[in-house]
C-alpha cells in the first residue's frame, strides 16, 4: 500500500504542522541539524520534491542530542485537543451564527455519512492488497487493456456503496498490477451503476424507468470512454508511483492493519478537505441562482453539471436532489446524475491524495467534459 | 503525524462515531438507516487503532526502527470533524437553511387513508401534498395536527417547516406550510411547534423555486421539544 505524501522521510516527526497559533511553541531546530532538509515554508510541504532515491540509507540515525525538546505529533495532538477544550466557549460563540451553524452541520454530516463507506473501501482495498494475489487479476481480466476496460466498468456494479469506497479500491487495483485504464473505468462506474444507487434512482423518479436506464448506460459509457482515453493518452508518470514495501509488516495481519490505518487517515484527511469545500458552497451559494439558469437548455445543463461538482452529494442520495430540481429538463437532471458520482470536490481531493495531484488535475476536467457529453447524448436518445 | 498519533486519532474518531451512533446524535446529520454502518465503522476504527498500538509496541521491542517512512500530514484535518462532533455537536438544519432553498414538495402517487384520531396527526410532507395537489379533498374537512419548526421569511410571514432527508444533511430539503389563523403572539424562528388547524384552499408559491406552499388555518399551537429524528425520512421508505 503506497499512498504517501511527497515529504522527505522522517520529516513529519520533526516538523509537525502546528495548529493555528501554535507557532510560538515550535522549537527551533539546533543549528546545523537540518542542513540537508531546510525547513519548508508553511504550506509548501506537499510540493516539496521527493529526495533522490537512496536518501533513506543516507539518513543518519539521529544523534542523541536531537532528542532534546521537540514537539512530536502525539504531544501536538494532546495540546490541540486540550486547547480546543479550554477555548470551548469562545469557539462556540464564534460558531453561533446561523450561517456557521449550518456550515458545521453540513460539514459534520458529509464526513459522518462518508466515513462508513470510506472504511468499507479501505478494508476492501487492504484485503485486495494483502490477501488477493496479483495473478488473480491477471487471470480475471482480459489481457488486452481495450477489452479489460469494459469488463472492469461492468464489474463496478458489484461494489455497493457511494464514491468514497471506490477511490481506495481503485488505488489498490492499480498497485496490484491491474492496467490503470481498467482500474479507472472501475473507479468511475462503480459509484453510479451499483444496484443500491440504481434502486435509489428508481425510487426518486417514480414512473420514469428511462431515467434509471439512462443513468446506467450513460455512466457505463463515460467510464469506458475515460478508460480508453487513458489507454491512448495517459502516461504512467502522471500517476503517483506505487512504492513497494512501505507497509510491509512481519505478518499478513500487520501488513493489513498498517494499510487500513494509513489509508484511513490519508484518504480521511482528503475527505475532510472535500467536506469543508462542499459545506462552504452549500452555505454560500444562493439557490435562486439556479432558477435563473433553468430557462435556456445549454445553460441548464451546465448549471446542473457544475452544481453536481460543487455539492458533492453521495451518489445514493443525489437522485432525490435531482428530482427536486423541478424547473430543469430531464436531460439536465441526467447530467447531474452522471457527473456527480464521477467527479466532485470531495472526489477530486481524494483522487489527488490517492493518485497524485498531477493525475487529478488532468483527470478531473477530462472526466467532467466526457460525462457532460455522454449524458447529453444519452439524454437526447432516451429521454 | 506519527503512528502513535494516528492511532490516537483513529481511536477518538471511532469512539466519536460509536457515541453518535448509540445516542440519537447521529440523527441530526444522517438518515436513521445508516446507524448499523456507523457502529460497524466506529468499531473498525477502534480496532485499527488498537492494532496499530499493538504492532507499534512489538516493533519497538524488535529494536530501533530505521524504516521511518513519511506519514501523511493531511491526516491532521481529521481532528476537525472530531472536535466538531464532540465539542460542538451542531444542531440539525433549521430555518436558515430552510429559507435558502425552495420547497421540495412533489406530487404523490396516491393519498393513503387518513390515520385515526381527532385531530388527525399528519406529517408536514403529508399535509402539504394533500393540500397542494389534492385540494384538501382527501382531508374530508377534518382537523389536522402537524409538527415542525418555525421559519419566518423577510416579511415576517410564518412557515411551518420540516427538512426532508434522503441520506445526510447535505441533501436535506425543506417542505413548507404557510401558517395563518390564531398564532402565538411571539414567534421565534427554529422553535418547534405542534400546530392544530384546518385546511384552507389558499396557496402561495415559494419565492426560491416557485414550488407550491399550501396554507394551514391554525386554531391552536403549542411549543414541543425537538423530536428524536428532526428530519422527515418518509421518502426513504
Amino acid at each position: 500500500m503506497a499512498i504517501t505524501e511527497d515529504a522527505p522521510p522522517g520529516a513529519d516527526e520533526r516538523q509537525p504542522v502546528p495548529p493555528p497559533g501554535a507557532d510560538e511553541r515550535q522549537p527551533v531546530p539546533p543549528p546545523g541539524a537540518d542542513e540537508r532538509q531546510p525547513v519548508p515554508p508553511s504550506g509548501a510541504d506537499e510540493r516539496q520534491p521527493v529526495p533522490p532515491r537512496g536518501a533513506d540509507e543516507r539518513q543518519p540515525v539521529p544523534p542523541p542530542g536531537r532528542q532534546t525538546p521537540r514537539l512530536d505529533s502525539p504531544l501536538l495532538l494532546v495540546l490541540t485537543l486540550l486547547l480546543a477544550v479550554l477555548a470551548q466557549s469562545p469557539i462556540r460563540g464564534l460558531l453561533g451564527t446561523p450561517l456557521m451553524q449550518s456550515w458545521m452541520t453540513v460539514f459534520v454530516a458529509v464526513t459522518v455519512q462518508a466515513l462508513p463507506f470510506l472504511v468499507l473501501g479501505v478494508l476492501l482495498s487492504a484485503a485486495i492488497a494483502v490477501f488477493v494475489p496479483a495473478s488473480f487479476f491477471a487471470r480475471a481480466l482480459p489481457s488486452r487493456p481495450a477489452l479489460a476496460v469494459p469488463v472492469a466498468g461492468v464489474a463496478g456494479a458489484v461494489l455497493p456503496g457511494c464514491e468514497c469506497a471506490s477511490v481506495p479500491v481503485a488505488g489498490a487495483l492499480v498497485r496490484r498490477g491491474v492496467a490503470p485504464a481498467a482500474a479507472l473505468a472501475f473507479l468511475l462506474s462503480a459509484p453510479a451503476i451499483n444496484p443500491v444507487v440504481l434502486t435509489a434512482t428508481a425510487v426518486a423518479f417514480p414512473g420514469h424507468p428511462e431515467m434509471v436506464l439512462g443513468r446506467f448506460l450513460a455512466s457505463l459509457l463515460v467510464a469506458c470512454a475515460m478508460g480508453w482515453l487513458w489507454q491512448r493518452l495517459g502516461r504512467t508518470d502522471w500517476l503517483r508511483p506505487p512504492e513497494h514495501g512501505t507497509h510491509e509488516g512481519a505478518t499478513k495481519g500487520e501488513t493489513f492493519w498498517n494499510a487500513v490505518r494509513h489509508d484511513t487517515v490519508h484518504a480521511g484527511g482528503f475527505l475532510v478537505l472535500g467536506a469543508m469545500a462542499a459545506a462552504t458552497l452549500k452555505a454560500a451559494v444562493p439557490a435562486h441562482w439556479l432558477g435563473a439558469a433553468a430557462g435556456t437548455p445549454l445553460l441548464s445543463v451546465l448549471a446542473l453539471a457544475v452544481l453536481a461538482v460543487l455539492l458533492s452529494i453521495c451518489s445514493e442520495a443525489d437522485a432525490f436532489v435531482a428530482a427536486s430540481l423541478t424547473q430543469f429538463s430531464p436531460t439536465a437532471k441526467l447530467v447531474f446524475l452522471v457527473v456527480g458520482p464521477m467527479i466532485d470536490l470531495k472526489l477530486f481531493a481524494m483522487q489527488a491524495g490517492t493518485f497524485g495531484r498531477a493525475f487529478a488535475l488532468r483527470f478531473a476536467p477530462a472526466t467532467f467534459t466526457l460525462a457532460v457529453t455522454g449524458a447529453v447524448l444519452t439524454g437526447a436518445v432516451l429521454l | 503525524m506519527n503512528r502513535q498519533a494516528q492511532a490516537a486519532v483513529l481511536f477518538l474518531l471511532g469512539g466519536a462515531l460509536l457515541h453518535a451512533g448509540t445516542t440519537d446524535l447521529y440523527l441530526r446529520y444522517v438518515k436513521a438507516a445508516l446507524q448499523p454502518l456507523l457502529l460497524a465503522s466506529g468499531a473498525v476504527l477502534v480496532v485499527a487503532a488498537l492494532a496499530t498500538a499493538w504492532y507499534e509496541r512489538r516493533r519497538a521491542r524488535r529494536g530501533p526502527d530505521r524504516h521511518h517512512h513519511p506519514e501523511p500530514r493531511i491526516s491532521w484535518l481529521l481532528v476537525l470533524p472530531l472536535l466538531a462532533l464532540i465539542l460542538i455537536a451542531p444542531p440539525a438544519l433549521g430555518s436558515y437553511s430552510a429559507l435558502r432553498s425552495g420547497t421540495a414538495l412533489q406530487k404523490p402517487y396516491a393519498y393513503g387513508a387518513l390515520p385515526a384520531g381527532d385531530p388527525v396527526p399528519l406529517s408536514v410532507v403529508d399535509y402539504a401534498s394533500r393540500a397542494a395537489y389534492g385540494h384538501g379533498r382527501s382531508l374530508h374537512g377534518r382537523a389536522v395536527r402537524v409538527t415542525g419548526f418555525l421559519a419566518l421569511d423577510r416579511a415576517g410571514h410564518p412557515y411551518l417547516v420540516r427538512m426532508a432527508l434522503n441520506c445526510c444533511a447535505a441533501d436535506a430539503q425543506p417542505v413548507k406550510i404557510a401558517l395563518t389563523g390564531t398564532l402565538p403572539p411571539v414567534l421565534r424562528p427554529d422553535a418547534w411547534l405542534e400546530v392544530t388547524g384546518r385546511f384552507t384552499p389558499r396557496l402561495t408559491h415559494d419565492p426560491v423555486n416557485d414550488g407550491p406552499v399550501p396554507y394551514l388555518e391554525v386554531t391552536s399551537a403549542k411549543p414541543v421539544p425537538v423530536p428524536r429524528d428532526p428530519y422527515d425520512e418518509t421518502w426513504n421508505n
